[in-house]
């Protein structure tokens, strides 16, 4: 099976590619890029005046299988992803049972498998049950296929326990991703401590909460040598300790998301409990801090924190409702457009925002269209437009911060091992088994 | 005129609409003085007093108000209702809407429930405290007690003293008394300053002398044991030497200065009995205006409105 990709602008930061080629694929992996290609007996994709990209990865989205499957499954949340751009993303392991063995990734895996859209990388837990005690097996998960490990959604906030963490996973060649909050700071909070926290009378959360863990973690990492992501990272103080990790040359790395690039505290309103999502929004100065981060390579990939709920439990009071929100089919377009449209990034920084940070974070040899390489490919188009309409999602979540916006640039398609997956305007479809 | 659904805070709600409530309340004020303590302004209206939190002080005066104004009511408290058997908010709200209520007030111990509910169901709301967000009508109460005393509020300097972080009255004081023109100080210890407060348009101050120096008005706010879990101040005594109000710390107040307190009161905490039981205290004159400007409010929400759309 071939497939000629013609006429697109091909967008690969690994190869320093940024040019108007055809891409030919067999196969399923890449098999030749070049000018003008011909194939006999190819199918061939016209892709003029569209972006052709290595497969967006997002490393951060609750895909809430097995156990909290009212929310969101395996097959509904790889098939928001294909839909959002994305041919692979990783699930965090707070399910029920957690995914703290090998069993559980064995089961992710192959319900990915039988689902057939987006490619699903395994996050283990670091401790066992999530409970921040005692380590988990993370050396038979790595084997089954676990990308990386992670309590998230909890800390691990023991300083000698995330000490061991760092080591021990560093033998296995993956990263920590650290959920970065102290527990006691964070106390029953509810929004950002702030002004608006200060006149709804709701507990706050302040950026210390997270800024403190992430400070300490750098310097555990200092310590140990080990792999350590921050995730969600929402305040310009984490951002200042990130700056000055790598300026050490520390293996240290983190993730934004779209939600706390566009939106601050203020977006709360009047108790809007869309709104309510853990890291909190935080203020104009900590968004700007954080944009500009993403603009000068502090932060090295954009992840969604993709966290579907059913509405019981968001049209309910405010103190009652869950943290979280969708993001997995609005992330691409609404960087599109604060990003690329701007002009803040240029292309080929969004792509390693998307697609080859996230993979090398990770230690996966995808996020590139090098020849060999699997044909994960997300094709964009920054002529069109998105509407975000969450009747339309294809996640069951439908708690967006961004109903009723419309965000410049669009997912016109998602290919996964050269299969198109999704294509805009249609329905997902699996890839053939 | 106050032309709105629901009394769901002080914040937003402008200086001619708490005038207008206020006004109103005094024509309301010798009504327990009559013989039939009752006005039949609210006749065939049902107002239900939804308390999902304890409190005798002001369910009382919502109930005793509503029914001054001959209003059917109904009360119930979260302890005796289906609420106890796992209810959520909005199904209660849905059953109670079904009933066709005119008014539902609210107490609850979350912050937004009323608005949360005022989104949910097509009859007013008032909020009678939600969490530590706002209590409007205490607000509106203070403000009208404050008038009484001092006839107007431009210049006025009102300075509140105690657990401010927690207290859904001061944040209801803080946008009333500001709004009415009066200058706000907060005083407390700073673990009990919310942050940002400043930004309201207030001023803090953490001595209580220089605080009470030339107020016309002290008001003490309980300090909330029950939402205490962190540890806010080392002591009660500790806390009495530095922020309780007695008649030695009220000197530097103004000669005319008077002394409020929302109730209840934690004596010899915030407030020695020697202050709230002394000549400055105007503590219950406080509980006898909110029958008054409850009164006020049910009336101008439900019959006001009505009123109006039946003109229309």
């Amino acid at each position: 099976m071939k497939l000629l990709i013609k006429n697109g602008r091909v967008v690969d930061p690994v190869q320093g590619i940024d040019d108007t080629l055809d891409l030919l694929v067999e196969d399923g992996r890449i098999a030749r890029m070049g000018e003008r290609l011909a194939e006999k007996g190819a199918e061939v994709l016209d892709c003029v005046g569209l972006v052709v990209c290595p497969g967006f990865i997002d490393m951060h989205v609750h895909l809430r299988e097995p156990g909290y499957e009212y929310k969101e499954t395996i097959l509904t949340g790889t098939r928001a992803a294909v839909a959002g751009g994305f041919t692979a993303v990783a699930c965090m392991p707070n399910t029920d049972p957690p995914c703290d063995n090998e069993a559980v990734v064995r089961f992710i895996l192959k319900k990915a498998q039988e689902a057939g859209y987006a490619r699903v990388l395994p996050v283990g837990c670091v401790t066992k049950g999530r409970r921040g005690a005692e380590l988990a097996e993370l050396g038979s998960m790595a084997a089954s296929g676990a990308v990386a490990f992670s309590d998230d959604g909890s800390c691990v906030f023991n300083p000698i326990l995330m000490r061991r963490a760092l080591e021990y996973s560093r033998g296995l060649q993956r990263p920590i991703l650290q959920h970065a909050e102290d527990p006691a700071l964070f106390s029953n909070g509810q929004v950002h401590e702030g002004l608006v926290s200060t006149r709804l009378g709701l507990k706050g959360i302040p950026s210390a909460c997270e800024s403190s863990v992430a400070g300490r973690d750098i310097e555990l990492a200092a310590l140990t040598g080990g792999g350590l992501h921050l995730c969600h990272l929402s305040t310009a103080a984490s951002m200042d300790h990130i700056r000055r990790a790598k300026a050490a040359g520390l293996a240290v790395t983190c993730e934004a998301t779209p939600h706390h690039l566009l939106l601050t505290e203020e977006a709360v309103g009047a108790y809007d409990t869309r709104m309510k999502v853990n890291p909190p929004l935080r203020t104009e100065a900590d968004r700007r801090a954080l944009l500009a981060a993403v603009v000068d390579g502090t932060v090295d990939c954009i992840a969604t924190d993709h966290a579907p709920h059913h509405p019981d439990e968001k049209e309910i009071e405010f103190g009652l409702a869950a943290f979280g929100m969708v993001g997995l089919e609005t992330a691409v377009p609404a960087m599109l457009d604060l990003l690329v449209k701007s002009k803040l990034v240029p292309m080929s920084r969004f792509v390693e925002l998307f697609a080859a940070n996230p993979a090398r974070i990770l230690g996966l040899p995808s996020g590139t269209l090098k020849k060999d390489a699997e044909a994960d490919i997300t094709i964009l188009s920054l002529k069109h437009s998105t509407a975000v309409a969450p009747d339309k999602f294809h996640t069951m979540g439908r708690n967006t911060p961004f109903q009723g916006r419309r965000f410049a640039g669009r997912v016109e398609r998602t290919l996964v091992a050269g299969h198109t997956c999704y294509a805009a305007g249609k329905a997902p479809e699996p890839r053939p088994r | 005129m106050l032309d709105r659904k629901d009394l769901l805070g002080l914040e937003g709600v402008g200086r001619e609409e708490i005038l207008e409530i206020l006004d109103t309340a005094k024509g309301f004020v010798d009504i327990p003085q009559r013989t039939v303590k009752k006005v039949p302004a609210l006749r065939g209206f049902t107002v239900v007093n939804a308390f999902y939190e304890s409190s005798t002080r002001t369910r009382t005066s919502f109930e005793i108000a509503a029914k001054r104004l001959s209003a059917d009511t109904i009360n119930f408290a979260a302890s005796s209702s289906s609420v106890s058997k796992g209810e959520t908010l909005l199904d209660t709200a849905k059953n109670l809407m079904a009933m066709a209520p005119d008014c539902i007030i609210l107490r609850h111990q979350l912050s937004g429930a009323a608005h949360f509910l005022s989104t949910q169901v097509t009859c007013h709301v008032v909020n009678a405290g939600d969490g530590t967000h706002e209590h409007p009508t205490q607000g509106l109460l203070d403000a009208f007690t404050i008038r009484e005393k001092k006839g107007a509020f431009e210049g006025l300097k009102v300075t509140i003293v105690g657990d401010i972080l927690h207290s859904r009255v001061a944040r209801s004081n803080i946008h009333g008394l500001s709004t009415l023109g009066a200058n706000v100080t907060l005083c407390a210890p700073p673990t009990l300053i919310p942050v940002a407060v400043e930004r309201l348009g207030v001023r803090v101050e953490h001595s209580l002398d220089r605080a009470v120096a030339g107020a016309d008005v002290v008001m003490a706010l309980r300090v909330q044991k029950e939402r205490m879990e962190g540890g806010y101040f080392p002591s009660p005594q500790e806390y009495f030497e530095l922020y309780g109000l007695t008649n030695a710390r009220m000197k530097g107040a103004d000669r005319e200065c008077i002394v409020m307190h929302p109730g209840p009161m934690n004596r010899g905490l915030e407030i020695a009995s020697e202050v709230a039981d002394g000549p400055r205290s105007v503590i219950l004159e406080q509980v006898s205006n909110g029958v008054a400007v409850r009164m006020a409010v049910l009336y101008l929400l439900v019959v006001g409105r009505k009123t109006r759309e039946t003109a229309d």
